[in-house]
């Protein structure tokens, strides 16, 4: 996979926000690649900045610092109006699917609408198109019809999911897509999205707290802590030999069916919250949280190294552990 | 089985709507002995939280009807006056809800909630009370207790708030914590936390908890005893060990084989078709039959009844004997 | 992958629903629906009142003046014999082309600035709210004095006054509403499709603004109606002999003691009317912005 160019480039991308005169370094020099036809998983707790991260990727929120290239053309060079017309290789699907479709279209209108501003100008074409979308999504056609509080929460999906597919992306990101779902919809989801990225070679960002669905979904990953990449790997080595404290705390928090009564888990105290994103820790961002810091953990960041091919951490003692 | 702590029978629970009514709860069954962890689990709609609260009468005032008994320590829940059921509630059963902000008051002290709770169940006089509080918000794990009881709920972090809620829920010694969706809203690093520190406090207490969830992966390693939820029925109850091992419940089944967890990728992740049943109408026949790979005829007609099939296990369909174990 | 998804078939029929949903819970507020009925008559009567007057509304007629209410005067008449009853039907519809037409020109200003302000943002929405802030801080009454001192005291002019002084309320309105939506996923989500900030002002922020529009506009009205007459209150009202429900008021003032009929009836009336412009505001209220859902 290393030998075809990549669909995404991003190179030291940076965003900080001013909230009442604080800077709060959302994200800080994140660099990854996305393949066409694969997916790069995001991962990180609340307030890590992976959605931030994932949008101004996009350049839905204009970056500080960094380069974006996508499909050869370098994002941050485009005027608003060029940006707009790229836009429409590049989409999105949103945890809330109510929350982001409009409540007064129905769900042909939103689908639609995806179509209008590309200047598709004929509108037998167009329902010709959507209903083929909802075919492909698995709704009926007459859904079209309908508006989007009438839907459960999975078809609330579906339609954001046609609605990205509706201008023909290479690009998704998938920003918690299922999980605000039932554990019975979050498979269909699933299975969905991964049949539409087969059959259209669609390259992911996936966006999600839920280890065990970025596993399942993704080729890379990145592990996220307050607003840097603290272990890159592909999805396999990272699962197999998490090489950052902070991943392997993450791993270990996660609560699986066990097989048997006797092997379920012993609740464990992990250490620590994350700290304030205003104030981050002087040094590696999880010393505090951290079983193996020491002096230089609290003065000197780490970087990202390579602990194995295809696999960086950013932690002083990655290679030896 | 010891004298269970609180015993539901035949609990029904309806909604009034503009043009409709939701049969939310039809006719559940289910006991919480003293010390128990019992786990309810189900899907969004499931009916998984309004029955607790139907018998707590916590419920919004469309309620159309409420029927059934909820004994707890002998006396029917669902029989007493709001004064009455405040007096238990509180004292002796404490509540923790999934988002802390919305039970906390915003403009309070989080020291005056948490006092204010022993003061009126008469649990202990103000001077007792704010040592206690203090002591407490030590034991849910809070730094500096003597120090942040004076904050106000905003100065806390989403798993603070939380310790805040269960501090403030047993601070009268509850013999029944009933907990909803406690860590949904939590990092999963904090909600490992948040569930040891609920171990921790029932062992100390011997406390029963009522653990309601949607996470297959919480209620398993939490609870001693899982009911499985669909459409306000129970469909499966069963000892830990005996679900983990022997659950026949199509649904069960379909919901275990659509965990999407670490380390099973490999797992062959087989989807239930369709989605939950819309429970405007009383229900007459098995709700999960639309999107069973089991049903027959019968499965439309009838309405399984909860049948105990041995080791405490109990299961609501029609066709057990050909899914699984036979009925004893 | 089958899937069975059952609630298709009655889409249409919870659509139905849906619109009238609305109506309602407009009818479930009787307050609202009384005042409906008196806001449709007083519109009735404002179309045809031409037709229906008895008399003109500049008829004089000295040998029948101050009479009291009979049955060839339902309403009396005043000092110059001015048929009560007539002037009543005639400054309905005065009354309704400045409740209407003033108000919908503040209206129209406000929600110009409003969206210009939310959807811009920095020096734009500076100066805007700035300028709401003064006019909220500024009051309004005496600039309408003012500029009808200047314009003339006839309907346009006063309308114009009355229009271009009431934005301030829309204009803030409009610009939280848009802030409020601006950042959430709706609108990111219409902007990841790649659509323009004037297609998603038009199709997406406008939308769904306006009930909450719609029910402000509802309590302006009687607002603007006030405004107009206490412009006649203080002599600066339509120029008499047109009619309306202040210049009555005003003019009935001077003799309440001896001819209370004059002062009573359309300050009855008016009265009866501002309630019911607002008890269908309130209405619309409950209908098109619902708290806590059905």
């Amino acid at each position: 996979m290393q030998n075809s160019a990549p669909l995404l480039s991003v190179e030291g991308l940076s965003k900080q926000f001013q909230v009442r005169g604080r800077i709060l370094h959302a994200v800080q020099q994140v660099s990854f690649e996305v393949v066409a036809g694969q997916t790069l998983g995001l991962v990180g707790e609340s307030g890590s900045g992976k959605s931030t991260l994932g949008r101004t990727a996009l350049r839905l929120l204009e970056p500080d610092q960094g380069n974006i290239l996508f499909d050869g053309i370098d994002l941050c060079k485009l005027k608003p109006k060029e940006l707009r017309s790229k836009r429409k290789a590049m989409q999105m699907i949103f945890q809330d699917p109510l929350a982001s479709l409009n409540p007064r279209m129905t769900v042909g209108m939103a689908i639609e609408d995806a179509m209008i501003i590309h200047g598709m100008r004929s509108s037998l074409e167009r329902r010709k198109r959507v209903d083929a979308l909802l075919e492909r999504v698995g709704l009926p056609q007459s859904i079209a019809q309908a508006f989007p509080f009438e839907l459960s929460g999975g078809q609330q999906q579906r339609v954001g999911i046609a609605r990205a597919l509706s201008v023909q992306p290479k690009l998704i990101v998938c920003d918690e897509p299922i999980s605000a779902l039932d554990v019975s919809i979050q498979v269909q989801i699933i299975k969905l999205l991964q049949d539409i990225q087969k059959e259209m070679n669609l390259a992911y960002i996936f966006i999600s707290h839920n280890l065990g669905v970025v596993q399942y979904m993704s080729d890379m990953v990145l592990v996220l802590y307050l607003g840097e990449v603290v272990e890159k790997a592909t999805a396999q080595q990272l699962f197999a030999q998490p090489s950052h404290p902070y991943t392997r705390v993450l791993l270990d928090s996660i609560l699986k069916v066990p097989e048997s009564a006797a092997r379920r888990k012993r609740m464990s105290v992990p250490p620590g919250e994350m700290p304030s994103p205003f104030a981050p820790p002087t040094g590696c961002p999880f010393h505090p949280r951290c079983s193996m810091a020491v002096d230089r953990c609290r003065q000197e960041k780490p970087h990202l190294q390579n602990v194995s091919p295809n696999h960086e951490a950013a932690c002083h003692f990655a290679v030896s552990s | 089985m010891d004298e269970p702590l609180l015993e539901v029978r035949d609990l029904f629970t309806q909604f009034q709507r503009v043009d409709d009514v939701v049969y939310a709860v039809n006719g559940m069954n289910f006991s919480v002995a003293p010390g128990e962890v019992l786990g309810i689990v189900g899907e969004s709609g499931s009916g998984k939280s309004v029955s607790v609260l139907s018998f707590l009468g916590l419920l919004r005032d469309n309620v159309k009807l409420k029927s059934g008994t909820a004994k707890f320590r002998g006396t029917d829940l669902l029989r007493l006056g709001r004064r009455q059921l405040e007096d238990i509630r509180g004292r002796d059963i404490g509540v923790v809800f999934q988002d802390p902000m919305t039970s906390l008051n915003p403009v309070r002290r989080v020291g005056d909630q948490i006092m204010e709770g022993m003061i009126t169940h008469h649990y202990a006089s103000k001077k007792v009370a704010l040592q206690r509080t203090i002591d407490l918000l030590g034991e849910v794990g809070i730094p500096e207790p003597q120090m942040r009881y004076r904050n106000y709920p905003f100065e806390f972090s989403g798993g603070m708030r939380q310790r805040v809620m269960i501090a403030m829920a047993i601070a009268c010694e509850p013999q029944l914590l009933i907990a909803d969706e406690p860590t949904t809203a939590l990092d999963v690093t904090v909600q490992m936390q948040i569930l040891a520190l609920l171990q921790t406090l029932r062992e100390k207490r011997n406390m029963s908890i009522i653990m309601i969830t949607h996470d297959f992966g919480v209620a398993t390693n939490f609870c001693d005893r899982i009911i499985v939820m669909y459409a306000g029925m129970v469909m499966e109850s069963a000892p830990l060990a005996e679900f983990l091992n022997n659950s026949v419940h199509p649904y069960t089944i379909g919901l275990k084989s659509s965990i999407i967890e670490v380390g099973n990728k490999n797992k062959e992740l087989v989807p239930i078709p369709g989605m939950a049943p819309v429970l405007t109408k009383p229900l007459n026949h098995c709700p999960y039959v639309s999107r069973c790979s089991v049903a027959q005829d019968r499965c439309e007609q009838e309405l399984p009844e909860l049948l105990h099939v041995g080791n405490e296990h109990y299961v609501a369909c029609h066709r057990i004997e050909e899914v699984g174990i036979h009925a004893k | 992958m089958a899937l069975t998804i059952g609630e298709v078939s009655t889409q249409k029929v919870l659509r139905r629903l849906q619109s009238n949903m609305a109506w309602r819970r407009f009818r479930r507020n009787k307050l609202a629906v009384v005042g409906l009925g008196w806001v449709i008559v007083f519109v009735i009567i404002g179309i045809i009142g031409p037709y229906i007057a008895p008399h003109n509304y500049a008829t004089t007629n000295f040998l029948a003046a101050n009479q009291p209410p009979s049955w060839n005067y339902p309403f009396g008449t005043d000092n110059v014999g001015h048929d009560m009853y007539s002037e009543v039907i005639w400054s309905v519809q005065n009354a309704l082309e400045i409740a209407f037409g003033a108000t919908l020109v503040s209206f129209i200003i406000g929600m110009a600035l409003g969206l210009w302000a939310g959807l811009r943002g920095g020096v734009a929405d500076m100066v805007i709210m700035r300028l709401v802030d003064f006019m909220y801080s500024f009051p309004t009454y005496f600039l309408d004095l003012i500029l009808v001192t200047k314009l003339g005291r006839s309907m346009g002019p006063i309308l114009l006054a009355i229009g271009i002084t009431g934005w301030a309320g829309y204009a803030r309105l409009v610009r939280s509403l848009v802030l409020s939506m601006r950042h959430g996923d709706m609108v990111e989500a219409a902007r990841s499709l790649g659509a323009s900030p004037a297609h998603i002002a038009r199709r997406y922020l406008l939308p769904n603004a306006m009930n909450n529009m719609v029910v402000a506009l509802a309590f302006g009205i009687p607002g603007d109606l006030t405004v107009m007459a206490g412009l006649s209150v203080v002599g600066m009202g339509l120029r008499p002999p047109l009619p309306s429900f202040g210049n009555m008021i005003a003019q009935a003032g001077s003799n309440i003691l001896g001819y209370p009929w004059l002062m009573y009836i359309p300050a009855g009336i008016f009265a009866i009317t501002l309630l019911s412009f607002l008890f269908v505001a309130d209405g619309l209220q409950d209908a098109l912005n619902p708290k806590g859902g059905y």
